[in-house]
C-alpha cells in the first residue's frame, strides 16, 4: 500500500540533541538502560528491546566536518521483509496498520529466539530486538496510536529544528524531493535513502556509510543481512570501530 | 539580549562564539535553521568542533581564553578595510568624541595603574566636555585625540600574524570570518552574535563582550533587526533573576545597591546620572522615581517623605565592598558568617574551585538547602574526603516544587516575561519557592514581634501582604512588581489624566518620586496592568513580519522587542535597511510605527534626540570608561595559560584581577606538571550540575558519566585510548573521567609551540549516579573578572593521565 503516512528525517537539520530518542522512550514508556561512557557520545550503544530510536554518532577523523548524526529507527518498509519472515515463523506477530501503513508488532506474542533471529536477519536495517527473558520482540511502531489520529509521532513532535516532518506519503515525498534539490546546492552528494521502499525517508548530505553502516539497504533480494554484511569493504570496518 | 531568539532569522550573518548553541539552546536552533534556509552565513568559532560546528558554513578553532585577540583582529580588519558604517559611528556612537589628553596606553597598561593595589585610577579615562558640559566632538574623526583615532591606534597591533600566533587560528580562517562578518557593515545587511559562558567566564569576560560590542557598533548592527549582542543565558530564568537583583550590586531594575557612604536618600539621589546635552534623554535621570516607588513597594504605608521613604532601613554594603560569589565563599571559608541558604543551587559542584566551597560549608553553623532533590551541597558532609564526625554544620533540607508544579513567570534571554501555568501538584511536602519564602518570612516577623531583635524596623515594617484566603498568591507579587497608584492622582504630571487609588500603573513612565506610586521593579512596570497579565498573552500575530510578535507574552522595557531601535533609522526617521524596517517615522501622523520606539520623540533631525537613551551621552560607547580594567579591550593571557609571556605586551594577565591567597587557591602557568589548556562545557542531555537531570533515567542513560575529550594527537603521546579511565588534575583537584579520543580537538600552533587542549563537562557529582564521577569544578580556578568577579572556568591549565585501561566500561 502506497498511501498512508510517511516521515522525512532531514539529517542536514539534525543537531543530535537526542530529544527524539528521549521523547520516544517517554511516549512508549520504555525503561532506561544502564549505560557507561564507552569513549563516545552514542548511548545507549545500540537499539534494544527498550530503545526503538537511537541517535547514532559517527566520527570520520579526516573529514573537515568530522561528525555525522543518524537518528536511527524502523523504516516501516512498504513491503516489510520482517513481516514476510514473521508470517512464516511467528504467526501474526507483525502486521501492517491499515490506516497509517505502520509496521507494528503484537506485544503479547512470545517467540523462540531462533525465530526472532531469522526475523531480525530479514530486516535490511537490523531493527527488530528481542527480550530473552519475556521472549518478546519490540521495535518502533511509528507511534501508530498517535499517527492514526493525525498526531505526529513523539519524535517528530519533539524535534526542535524541523529535522523531522510527518504527513501523508505523497506530501512527504514531495517535500523530500524539494528539500533534496535545495540541499544539493550545498551538498553535492545529498540523497534520499530508499524513498520508494520505505515510509521513514532519510535525507543524507553525504556518503551514507559515513553515518552508519546500515543507513541504506545493501542486500539485494535473496541475500540475507548476514551475507550482505560480509560483503562490506574494509573502510567500513574502520568507521564502525570509531563509532563504537 | 538586545534582540531575541526569533530575530536570529533576520540576520545575514550569525556568529556563534563563546557558546555551543545547538547543544545548550537546541530549541533556539530552529531560528538559526530558518536563517540558514534563506542563505544566512552561520559561523562557529570554538576550541572544539562540536554539534554546533556540524551546521556551520565557517568553522574555526581558537585556543580558550584568546577571544579578545580574535575580535581585536576583526576590529583592526574592519577599520583597515573601511568596512565600518560611517554614518552610524559618527551619529550614534562616541567615535567622534575627544579623549582627555592625560589618557594613555602603553605596553598593555592604561594610564593610572597602581601595581600595589592591582587597580587603576581612572580619572584620565575621560571624554572632554565644553564649558556647557557637552562632550566635544570632531565629526571628521581625524583628531588624533578622538575616540576613533585612539581605537585605530589601539587595535593596529592586532595584525593577522599576531592574532594567529596568540589564538592558534590559521590566518586564512581569520580572514574568512572577518570578511564574512565585516560584510554586515552595509546598512542593508545585518549580523548578529550569540555568546554565552564561553565569553563571560574569563578574567577578561566583560572585555570580551565589549570587544564584540565595538564590532557591532562599527558595523551599525546595534538596534537593528538581525543584529545585536545576544547572550544565550545559562538557565531559562537567568535574565529574570538578574532583572530582579539576584546579584549583590543592584536592587531590582538595576538600581545600584546603596553603599554605606550614601546614608540618606538625598545622598543616593545625588549619584543619579546627569547630562547637560539637550540631545541626550539620559533616561536614568528618572532613577529617584524608581527608587521611591521601590521603597513604597517594600514598606507601603509605613514610609513617607518624613522618614526618607525607609531608605535607612535598606541594607547597605561598604563603599568598596564586592560581595560576589567568589568573595562570599572566601568569607564563608574564613568563618566570617555562620548561616547559609542554598536556594535552588548546588555550589558544591557549580562553583569554581568547588573543593574550597565544600570546605567552606563545613565552617557554617547551619545551612538550609532548598531543592527538588538532595544534592552534593546538602549532603556535603558525607561527600568524598569529608569526615562527618568533625563537621558541625546543621543542614535543613526543604523540598521544593519543580518548574511545572508552580505558577509564575520566567524571563527568557530575549527579555520576554512569559507566564507559566501549573501542570501538576508537587509531591509530598514539596512547596513552590514563593510559598516557602512567604511562610518563612511570616515566621521571622512573628519571632521579631515576640522577641524584638536588633534593628527590627526593616523586618517588622516590611509589607508582606501577598496572600489570598490565607494562601500565598503569586499574582499579588506580579502586580506589586508592576506597581500601583497608592493615592488618587487627579492630574498626572505626564498626561494630565486622573488615576484612581489602588489601580495598577500603566507603565514606569507614570511612577513618581513623591510616594504616590509603588513598583517592585520599574523595568517590569507595564507587565501586569488594569488590562491584565501581559505575560500571559498568547496572540501570535506579527504585523511587522520581523517576528516581533508584540502580543505574545510581554517584553521589558514597555514591550520593546529590540533595544536601541532608534539606531535603525536615519536622521529623518526612515529605516536605513528598507528590507527590515523595525521602526519608521510617520510624518503625517507624527508618530512612530513598528516596534515600540526607544523613546517617542520625533527623529533626530528635528528633535535632536540621540538614540541610546540609557547612556548619559545619548550615544553608544566605543570608548567605555566605566570598567575597572580599561576603556578599550586588550588581550591578556588567562591567569593559567601555557605561555610564559603575553605575545602582545609585558602584562601577562589582566592587571586588575584580584588573586586570593591561601593554599586552596593555588594556580599554575607555564608549569610542566600542568601542560594542557583545559575548558569546561555542557551537554544537551544535562542541566547545570545535573541535580535535576542525573536522576532522570533517560537522560543519564544518554550521558552517564564524566568524560574528558582529548585529541588523537595528545592521546597518542599519553598512551590513552577512547574508553580508558583517565585522571584530570590541576593544582586544586583531581577528577576521574572516561577518555573520549576525538579528532574534534586539534593541537594548536601557538607562536611555534604545540599546545594541546582538553575539555570536561560540568554536570556530574558524587551523589548520583554512583559511577557518574565528580564535578569538573573541583579543577577550575577561583579567580574572577575584575568587573564582575565571574570565575575563569573556561580557560585553565591541567594534566591528564591514564588510570587504567577501560576499567569503568564493564557493562
Ligand atoms: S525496517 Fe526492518 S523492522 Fe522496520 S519494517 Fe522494514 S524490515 Fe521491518
Ligand atoms: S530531535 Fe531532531 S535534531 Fe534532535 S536528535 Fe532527533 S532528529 Fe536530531
Amino acid at each position: 500500500m502506497a498511501e498512508g503516512i510517511s516521515l522525512l528525517i532531514d539529517t542536514t537539520k539534525c543537531i543530535a540533541c537526542r530529544g527524539c530518542q528521549v521523547a520516544c522512550k517517554q511516549w512508549n514508556q520504555r525503561a532506561a538502560e544502564k549505560t557507561v561512557n564507552h569513549g563516545n557520545r552514542q548511548n545507549p550503544p545500540d537499539l534494544s528491546f527498550n530503545t526503538w530510536k537511537l541517535v547514532r554518532f559517527s566520527e570520520i577523523p579526516r573529514d573537515v566536518a568530522p561528525l555525522y548524526f543518524f537518528p536511527d529507527q524502523c523504516r516501516h518498509c512498504l513491503t516489510p521483509s520482517c513481516k514476510e519472515m514473521a508470517d512464516l515463523r511467528a504467526g501474526n506477530l507483525i502486521t501492517i496498520d491499515k490506516k497509517t501503513g505502520a509496521v507494528i508488532f503484537n506485544q503479547k506474542t512470545k517467540l523462540k529466539p531462533e525465530d526472532f533471529e531469522e526475523i531480525r536477519e530479514a530486516c535490511p536495517y537490523d531493527i527488530p530486538r528481542f527480550n530473552s527473558g519475556s521472549m518478546q520482540m519490540a521495535k518502533c511502531t511509528l507511534c501508530f496510536n498517535r499517527t492514526q489520529e493525525g498526531i505526529p509521532p513523539a519524535c517528530v513532535k519533539t524535534c526542535p529544528t524541523g529535522g523531522m516532518q510527518f504527513g501523508n506519503r505523497q506530501e512527504i515525498l514531495d517535500k523530500a524531493n524539494k528539500r533534496l534539490a535545495e540541499v544539493r546546492r550545498i551538498y553535492k552528494h545529498a540523497l534520499l535513502v530508499d524513498p520508494e521502499e520505505v515510509r521513514v525517508i532519510y535525507l543524507l548530505a553525504d556518503d551514507p556509510r559515513k553515518y552508519y553502516h546500515l543507513t541504506k539497504a545493501e542486500n539485494k533480494p535473496g541475500i540475507s543481512r548476514k551475507v550482505a554484511l560480509k560483503q562490506f569493504s574494509q573502510p567500513l570496518r574502520m568507521f564502525r570501530a570509531l563509532a563504537g | 539580549m538586545t534582540n531575541h531568539f526569533i530575530d536570529f532569522r533576520n540576520a545575514d550573518v550569525i556568529l556563534n562564539m563563546g557558546s555551543n548553541v545547538a547543544v545548550n539552546h537546541p530549541v533556539s536552533f530552529k531560528w538559526i535553521q530558518a536563517a540558514k534556509d534563506k542563505g544566512t552565513i552561520f559561523i562557529h568559532v570554538d576550541p572544539r568542533f562540536n554539534r554546533t560546528s556540524t551546521k556551520a558554513d565557517i568553522f574555526t578553532r581558537l585556543r580558550s581564553g584568546t577571544d579578545i585577540a580574535f575580535l581585536g583582529g576583526m576590529i583592526h580588519y574592519i577599520l583597515n578595510n573601511n568596512l565600518f558604517d560611517e554614518f552610524y559611528i559618527k551619529n550614534y556612537t562616541n567615535a567622534p568624541f575627544i579623549i582627555d589628553p592625560k589618557y594613555n596606553f602603553n605596553d598593555g597598561l592604561f594610564s593610572g595603574y597602581d601595581s600595589s593595589k592591582r587597580s587603576y585610577d581612572r580619572t584620565a579615562w575621560a571624554l572632554i566636555k565644553d564649558p556647557q558640559g557637552i562632550p566635544k566632538r570632531d565629526p571628521s574623526l581625524k583628531d588624533p585625540q578622538s575616540v576613533f583615532q585612539w581605537m585605530k591606534k589601539h587595535f593596529s597591533r592586532y595584525t593577522f600574524e599576531k592574532v594567529s600566533e596568540i589564538t592558534g587560528t590559521p590566518i586564512q580562517d581569520l580572514e574568512k570570518v572577518y570578511r564574512a562578518f565585516g560584510s554586515t557593515g552595509r546598512p542593508d545587511r545585518s549580523g548578529t552574535v550569540l555568546y554565552a559562558m564561553g565569553w563571560t567566564q574569563h578574567t577578561v569576560g566583560v572585555q570580551n563582550i565589549r570587544a564584540m560590542s565595538i564590532i557591532q557598533l562599527l558595523l551599525g548592527n546595534m538596534g537593528v533587526a538581525g543584529g545585536g549582542v545576544n547572550a544565550l543565558r545559562g538557565e531559562s530564568n537567568v535574565q529574570g533573576s538578574t532583572d530582579h537583583a539576584l546579584l549583590f550590586h543592584i536592587l531590582p531594575g538595576y538600581l545600584p545597591i546603596p553603599r554605606s557612604h550614601l546614608a540618606t536618600m538625598e545622598d543616593y539621589n545625588k549619584t543619579t546620572p546627569q547630562s547637560n546635552d539637550p540631545g541626550s534623554v539620559n533616561w536614568w535621570k528618572h532613577r529617584p522615581k524608581y527608587m521611591t516607588s521601590f521603597l513604597k513597594s517594600m514598606y507601603g504605608g509605613k514610609v513617607a517623605q518624613e522618614n526618607d521613604f525607609g531608605y535607612g532601613w535598606l541594607p547597605k554594603i561598604d563603599t568598596d565592598q564586592d560581595a560576589s560569589w567568589l568573595n562570599l565563599f572566601d568569607e564563608m571559608h574564613k568563618g566570617s558568617f555562620t548561616g547559609f541558604f542554598a536556594w535552588g543551587m548546588n555550589p558544591a559542584c557549580s562553583s569554581a574551585n568547588s573543593g574550597k566551597v565544600r570546605q567552606a560549608l563545613s565552617n557554617l553553623d547551619w545551612m538550609v538547602n532548598v531543592n527538588v532533590f538532595d544534592n552534593e551541597t546538602g549532603s556535603f558532609w558525607k561527600g568524598p574526603g569529608m569526615n562527618a564526625q568533625t563537621i558541625k554544620t546543621e543542614v535543613f533540607q526543604l523540598p521544593c516544587a519543580a518548574s511545572m508544579e508552580k505558577e509564575g513567570s520566567i524571563t527568557n534571554g530575549g527579555r520576554w516575561m512569559q507566564w507559566r501555568h501549573k501542570a501538576a501538584d508537587s509531591p509530598g511536602e514539596a512547596k513552590p519557592d514563593g510559598d516557602i519564602i512567604f511562610e518563612l518570612f511570616q515566621k521571622i516577623q512573628a519571632l521579631y514581634l515576640k522577641e524584638k531583635g536588633e534593628f527590627p524596623d526593616p523586618i517588622l515594617n516590611l509589607k508582606w501582604d501577598y496572600q489570598t484566603n490565607g494562601r500565598f498568591d503569586i499574582h499579588k507579587v506580579a502586580k506589586e512588581i508592576n506597581g500601583y497608584f497608592l493615592e488618587e492622582v487627579d492630574q498626572h504630571p505626564v498626561d494630565k489624566k486622573a488615576y484612581k487609588k489602588g489601580t495598577l500603573v500603566p507603565s514606569f513612565v507614570y511612577l513618581l518620586d513623591d510616594g504616590r506610586t509603588s513598583s517592585g521593579n520599574w523595568l517590569y512596570s507595564a507587565s501586569y496592568t488594569e488590562a491584565g497579565n501581559m505575560a500571559a498573552r498568547r496572540k501570535s500575530i506579527d504585523p511587522s513580519g520581523l517576528g516581533l510578535f508584540p502580543e505574545w507574552s510581554w517584553c521589558w522595557p514597555v514591550n520593546r522587542r529590540i533595544l536601541y531601535n532608534r539606531a535603525s533609522v536615519d536622521l529623518e526617521g526612515n529605516p536605513r535597511d528598507p528590507k527590515r524596517p523595525l521602526i519608521k517615522w510617520d510624518a503625517g501622523k507624527k508618530k512612530w510605527v513598528g516596534d515600540i520606539p526607544d523613546f517617542g520623540a520625533p527623529p533626530m533631525k528635528s528633535s535632536g534626540i540621540y538614540p541610546f537613551i540609557m547612556k548619559p551621552d545619548g550615544v553608544a560607547s566605543i570608548f567605555g570608561p566605566g570598567l575597572k580594567d580599561g576603556p578599550f579591550p586588550e588581550h591578556y593571557e588567562p591567569l593559567e595559560s601555557p605561555l610564559e609571556k603575553n605575545l602582545l605586551s609585558s602584562q601577562r594577565i589582566n592587571p586588575a584581577v584580584k588573586i586570593f591567597g591561601g593554599n586552596l587557591d593555588s594556580f599554575s602557568f607555564n608549569d610542566p606538571r600542568y601542560p594542557y589548556v583545559c575548558t569546561t562545557y555542557r551537554v544537551a542531555e544535562h542541566w547545570q550540575t545535573g541535580v535535576m537531570t542525573r536522576w532522570q533515567s533517560w537522560l543519564i542513560e544518554a550521558e552517564p558519566q564524566m568524560f574528558c575529550d582529548l585529541s588523537v594527537e595528545l592521546a597518542a603521546i599519553k598512551g590513552i585510548q577512547s574508553g580508558d579511565r583517565v585522571l584530570v588534575e590541576t593544582p586544586r583537584g583531581k577528577v576521574a573521567a572516561t577518555a573520549v579520543v576525538t579528532s574534534r580537538f586539534k593541537p594548536f600552533n601557538i607562536a611555534g609551540k604545540t599546545v594541546h587542549q582538553i575539555g570536561v563537562p560540568i554536570h556530574f557529582g558524587w551523589i548520583h549516579p554512583k559511577d557518574g564521577g565528580d564535578s569538573a569544578n573541583l579543577l577550575t580556578p577561583g579567580v574572577g573578572d575584575p568587573n564582575t568577579m565571574i570565575p575563569e572556568t573556561k580557560a585553565f591549565m591541567a594534566n591528564v593521565r591514564r588510570l587504567n585501561k577501560k576499567s569503568g566500561t564493564k557493562s
